[in-house]
Parts: C-alpha cells; sequence; structure tokens
C-alpha cells in the first residue's frame, strides 16, 4: 500500500510541476491544483498510513495518528482559499493584460513554434 | 487570571478584532471613522508591544498555552526578547505607514485599513508562534493579506507583479507543507521546543529524511526573505506596489530572516547533533553573493524605488552574513542590524512617495525634471536615510555595520565579509550620491502645481527617521538588549523549560 501511495504523491507532484513549469496563469492554477493534493496526501501519511485504525483515543487497541488529519484538514482550507484568490487574479491579469502569459506578454514558445 | 497574563496573545488578536470591526457595515463606507479606529489601534498595538517588551525583560521568556493545554499537545505562544523586539519593531512600522496612508493613499482602493490590520496579526503571530505549523498558518494569514494589499489601487504593472508574486509565493506554502510533512514523518512532533529536543536523537536512516526536510524549509525562508536564487520576484514587486505597502513590505522579508535564524540558527543549530548546521554551508555563498548581486542591481537601478528595493536586497545579504558566522556576538549584531535595516528601508520607501507625488510625471526615474516644491526638506530627509543606508557614521548604519564586521573573527571568514560588506556600502554611496544628483539638482523650472506633502506623511516620516540617531545614541542600551536576545534565542529552550516557564 506504502507503494501505491507513494507513487501516486510523486506522480501527482510531477504533474503538477510539468504544469507550472509553462508559464501561463491557467495551467499554472491548474499544476497548483494537482500539487496541493499531492501534499495533502503527503501530509496525510506523514503519521504512517494506518488501517481500520480510529483517530479517536479509548475506542479501539491501535489508533491513528489524529495530527496530520487535523494538519491536511487545515492545508486543504488554506489551499483551497488561495487556489480560489489565484483564480480571479488570473482573470483580472488575463482582463488588464490582453494575455494569459505569467509575463503579461506572449514569449517564445517552442512548442507553440511547431505547431504552426 | 488578570488581563496582564494574556499580554502575550495581545499583538495578534487586537489587528485581528480590529480588522473584524472595520468591515462592518456602517465602518466599512466610511473612511474617516476607518482611519480614527485604525490610527488608535496602531497606538494601542505600540504600546501592547512595549509593555510586553518590558515584561519579557524583566521576567524572562513568556509563554502562553492556547486554551491551557501543555506544551506538545496544544500551540503555544512564545515571546522571548527577540520575537518581543520583531513584534515592536512590526508595531511601530504599522503606525508609521498608516498615518502616511492617511493623507490619501488608502482612498485608491477598498478595505486598505482592514487588510494593513490582517497583515499585522499574520507578522506578529509569525514572530510570536512556537509551533511550525502554527507558523505555516501566520505566514499563509500575512500572505493573502499582502496578496491584496500589493494589488491595492490597481494598474497594469501591479496585476503583472501580483502574478509572479502570487505564484511563486503559493509554491513556497506548498512546499513548506512538504516540508512539515517531513520533519513531522521524522521528528513526530511540530513543536519548536520538543523539535529541537528530539533532533539529535535521530537515527541515521531517518537523519537524511530530516535533513532534505529542513534544508526545504531553507528554500520557502529564503524565498520570503529574498535571498539570492530566489531575490528575483522582489524588485518588480516592491517597485511597483503603492508606497505604505512597499514600506510595511520592508519587514515582510524580516519574517523570513526572523525564520531562518530560529529554525537554521538554532534548531539546526549547534545542538542538533547529526544535522548540527546543516544549512550553514549553504548559507555562507549565498549571502556573499546576495550582497554582490544586490550591489550590481543597485548600480543598475534607474529609479529610486528599484534602488530601494536592491537595498532591502543587500541588508537581507548583510543579515544572511550575521547569521552564518553563527556566534553569539554575530547574532546580537545581526539583531541591531536588522531593527536598522527595516526602519531606513521603510523610511526611504515612504520617503520615495513624496518624492514621486511632487516631480509630476517624472516620477522617481533619474531624469532632469522641473524642481520639488518641497525640495528642501525632501532632500535633508534624503541625505539622512542615505547616509544611514550607506552605513556611514553617525546614523545607526554605520553602527550596525561596524558590530557585524567585529563579529567576524576568524581570518578565513573576514578577509571575504570585509571587502563585500565594505564594498557594498562604497557602490551604495555611489549610487544614492548620483540618485540625490538628479533628484535634487538637474532641474529647470518648478512643478508649482505638485500636490504638497501632507503634514501626517511628514509625521510618519518623521517618526520612522527619529529612531535612526536614537539606535545611536541608546546605543548601550540597545546592545546590551540585543546581547541578552542573542543569548537566549543561541541558548535554545527545551520543552521541559517551555512547560515549567509555562505553569
Amino acid at each position: 500500500m506504502e507503494l501505491v501511495y507513494a507513487i501516486c504523491v510523486g506522480f501527482m507532484s510531477a504533474c503538477g510541476i510539468f504544469l507550472m513549469l509553462r508559464g501561463h496563469t491557467f495551467t499554472l492554477v491548474i499544476g497548483l491544483t494537482l500539487l496541493s493534493y499531492a501534499v495533502n496526501l503527503f501530509l496525510f501519511a506523514s503519521g504512517g498510513l494506518t488501517i481500520g485504525a480510529p483517530a479517536v483515543l479509548n475506542s479501539s487497541e491501535n489508533y491513528a495518528d489524529p495530527l496530520p488529519q487535523a494538519l491536511v484538514l487545515t492545508a486543504i482550507v488554506i489551499g483551497f482559499a488561495m487556489t480560489a484568490f489565484a483564480v480571479i487574479l488570473a482573470m483580472r491579469g488575463r482582463a488588464d493584460l490582453g494575455s494569459d502569459h505569467v509575463d503579461g506578454t506572449e514569449a517564445f514558445d517552442p512548442l507553440s513554434e511547431e505547431k504552426s | 487570571m488578570s488581563l496582564f497574563e494574556h499580554l502575550v496573545i495581545f499583538p495578534i488578536l487586537i489587528p485581528f478584532f480590529v480588522a473584524v470591526v472595520l468591515l462592518f457595515p456602517h465602518l466599512s463606507n466610511c473612511l474617516s471613522k476607518q482611519r480614527v479606529i485604525s490610527i488608535t489601534a496602531h497606538v494601542a498595538l505600540v504600546v501592547v508591544a512595549f509593555v510586553l517588551l518590558f515584561k519579557v525583560e524583566g521576567q524572562g521568556i513568556q509563554v502562553y498555552a492556547l486554551g491551557d493545554w501543555s506544551a506538545p499537545f496544544g500551540i503555544v505562544l512564545v515571546a522571548d526578547m527577540f520575537s518581543v523586539l520583531m513584534v515592536c519593531l512590526s508595531a511601530v512600522l504599522g503606525l508609521a505607514i498608516t498615518l502616511y496612508a492617511t493623507a490619501g493613499e488608502d482612498k485608491t482602493g477598498a478595505f486598505f485599513h482592514p487588510l494593513i490590520m490582517f497583515q499585522l496579526m499574520g507578522i506578529n503571530g509569525a514572530f510570536l508562534t512556537g509551533d511550525a505549523f502554527n507558523l505555516f498558518v501566520f505566514f499563509e494569514v500575512l500572505l493573502i493579506a499582502s496578496y491584496a494589499l500589493m494589488i491595492h489601487g490597481g494598474g497594469k504593472q501591479r496585476t503583472q507583479a501580483n502574478i509572479h508574486y502570487v505564484f511563486l509565493n503559493l509554491i513556497g506554502s506548498s512546499l513548506f507543507l512538504f516540508a512539515l510533512g517531513t520533519l513531522y514523518g521524522t521528528l513526530g512532533t511540530l513543536n519548536f521546543a520538543d523539535m529541537a529536543d528530539r533532533i539529535p536523537l535521530l537515527s541515521s536512516n531517518e537523519l537524511l529524511i530530516a535533513k532534505a526536510g529542513a534544508l526545504l524549509l531553507l528554500a520557502v525562508f529564503g524565498l520570503k526573505a529574498g535571498m539570492l536564487p530566489l531575490h528575483f520576484w522582489l524588485p518588480k514587486a516592491y517597485s511597483t506596489t503603492s508606497t505604505p505597502v512597499a514600506a510595511l513590505f520592508a519587514i515582510m522579508t524580516k519574517v523570513g530572516i526572523y525564520s531562518i535564524w530560529r529554525v537554521h540558527g538554532v534548531m539546526f543549530g549547534d545542538q542538533a547533533g547529526g544535522l548540527a548546521n546543516i544549512a550553514l554551508p549553504w548559507l555562507w555563498p549565498i549571502a556573499l553573493l546576495t550582497i554582490v548581486v544586490g550591489a550590481i542591481a543597485i548600480l543598475a537601478s534607474q529609479n529610486l524605488r528599484v534602488l530601494c528595493s536592491n537595498l532591502v536586497i543587500v541588508s537581507v545579504g548583510t543579515l544572511l552574513v550575521a547569521i552564518s558566522v553563527n556566534t553569539v556576538q554575530a547574532t546580537s549584531a545581526g539583531i541591531y542590524y536588522l531593527i536598522h535595516s527595516t526602519i531606513a528601508c521603510a523610511a526611504m520607501f515612504l520617503l520615495t512617495g513624496l518624492i514621486q507625488q511632487q516631480r509630476g510625471q517624472a516620477e522617481d526615474r533619474f531624469v532632469a525634471a522641473r524642481a520639488m516644491p518641497q525640495a528642501g526638506i525632501l532632500g535633508f530627509i534624503f541625505v539622512l536615510l542615505a547616509i544611514a543606508l550607506i552605513g556611514m557614521p553617525p546614523l545607526s548604519g554605520f553602527v550596525g555595520k561596524a558590530l557585524i564586521l567585529q563579529s567576524v573573527t576568524e581570518a578565513s571568514q573576514a578577509i571575504w565579509v570585509f571587502p563585500i560588506v565594505l564594498g557594498g556600502g562604497l557602490i551604495a554611496l555611489i549610487a544614492l550620491s548620483r540618485a540625490g544628483t538628479s533628484l535634487f539638482w538637474r532641474t529647470s523650472g518648478e512643478n508649482k502645481g505638485a500636490l504638497k506633502g501632507h503634514p501626517s506623511q511628514y509625521l510618519a516620516i518623521g517618526l520612522l527617521v527619529a529612531i535612526l540617531p536614537l539606535l545611536v545614541i541608546f546605543g548601550g542600551t540597545v546592545n546590551d538588549y540585543t546581547q541578552l536576545a542573542a543569548e537566549q534565542l543561541k541558548s535554545g529552550l527545551s520543552l521541559q523549560q517551555l512547560n515549567e516557564v509555562a505553569k
């Protein structure tokens, strides 16, 4: 289970980082969302993975570490608010600058060059 | 329990409640009421911060357990001499920039005063917290307020700089969480004191993982502080945003520096066993290169605000030198320099706002323009601040730099630090003289229609500038204080001590 979990987190981070390197606000937002999913899973696993164990004391013999769950909850809320802000800012940037490139103007992009 | 015992949490609670009150319908539409409430709150914050400072100085470290949950399980606020000093600094700065903004800059966009309050809440919280995850939360509070403040007033330039700033910091926040997860996975705690206790006990295969987490944290704090490879956002962000916000941001880089000091200087410092001083081999060259690159950028600056932003980068480099020398002496000198550079840079940003306002279309670019109507007084303040920022006697910049240079005793370190720090000072001297000459002397005619400075703007700048000579006159007292603060910081705090103080 640990291996599958680790591969999932790693693959999601890799996708997130790839998208963030693209230089457009839309891909940046998607990349950030993926990265924050990955980080949430990562935080959740930081207390060790346990199956069938409640995070409440005195209700069973073995229990899961409750702290990472609290951390993940906080991280999700903060990440959600930040993503909402980033989306609004991206729209504002698109309207103000006339392009969704992070630098405001389209830089030389080898991938789009190949298409034309 | 008297109210006095809850003093530690007041620097966080006051801005929070005032910000919420300012958002109420009757107040959010009425700027004059907002100004009165906001300035009152800032004065209260300054008073509380200084009362707390004297309390900590007299009675030692104050620990506040939130909800009375004891340390490794609950979240604690720790007010030691260093953190309280930073809270005082942010309170004074907050008062000055709010005074400046009441002259009209708070009109250019909505919710200026509540946002400043939220920002101060985050900054004070980041200084006072004794828990790594809580530090993350307060970082986010101060960041989201700064995202909105940076774009205050609007405009293409600001939107574009804000896009860079926001996305970089969002990535930084994700890395922060990865680092915290890694450290929690190995140490099993996020309380600073408890972490420091457990780091020496790590087994050899956990050591590498914890090291990765710690260095990831260095990257995150470095991004906030503006240290070398992560500083590219800083000049653009600081030079495009509105004047009071730029001045407030002078303390934002210091939040990063403060966290590096606390985490990498102390927690992963001398007592960390197998991980002792892991960040130092990285910090040492980065610190020197930050000064060099900042100094080159100072020479290339085409207007005063970019020049100030680059001066901020040089001061960050100088502080990183003080961190990486890693002695009590250097820490004490660094804390002194930190007070000085925050105040001086903030005052320079505020002054730039006035210069911009009086030069009309030329703004603060180094080009010939019509003379400013109040060139005399502005020029006088400019010279004072330039002397302070360069580090020439008699102002506090000289004392700060002298103390840092004095603390570098090893010859192998001194041959690098002396030429670079002093060379940086020389370059600042050249650049600021050039700036002053073209701003004040290359003039033709007078810009009669220009808006003159409002008394509250001069009051704000005066408040900050007055601190600089005071730092010299009471240099002995301040130095004794920073010495004690440095000793306290360096000796660290174990969980047992923390819980004893909490009782």
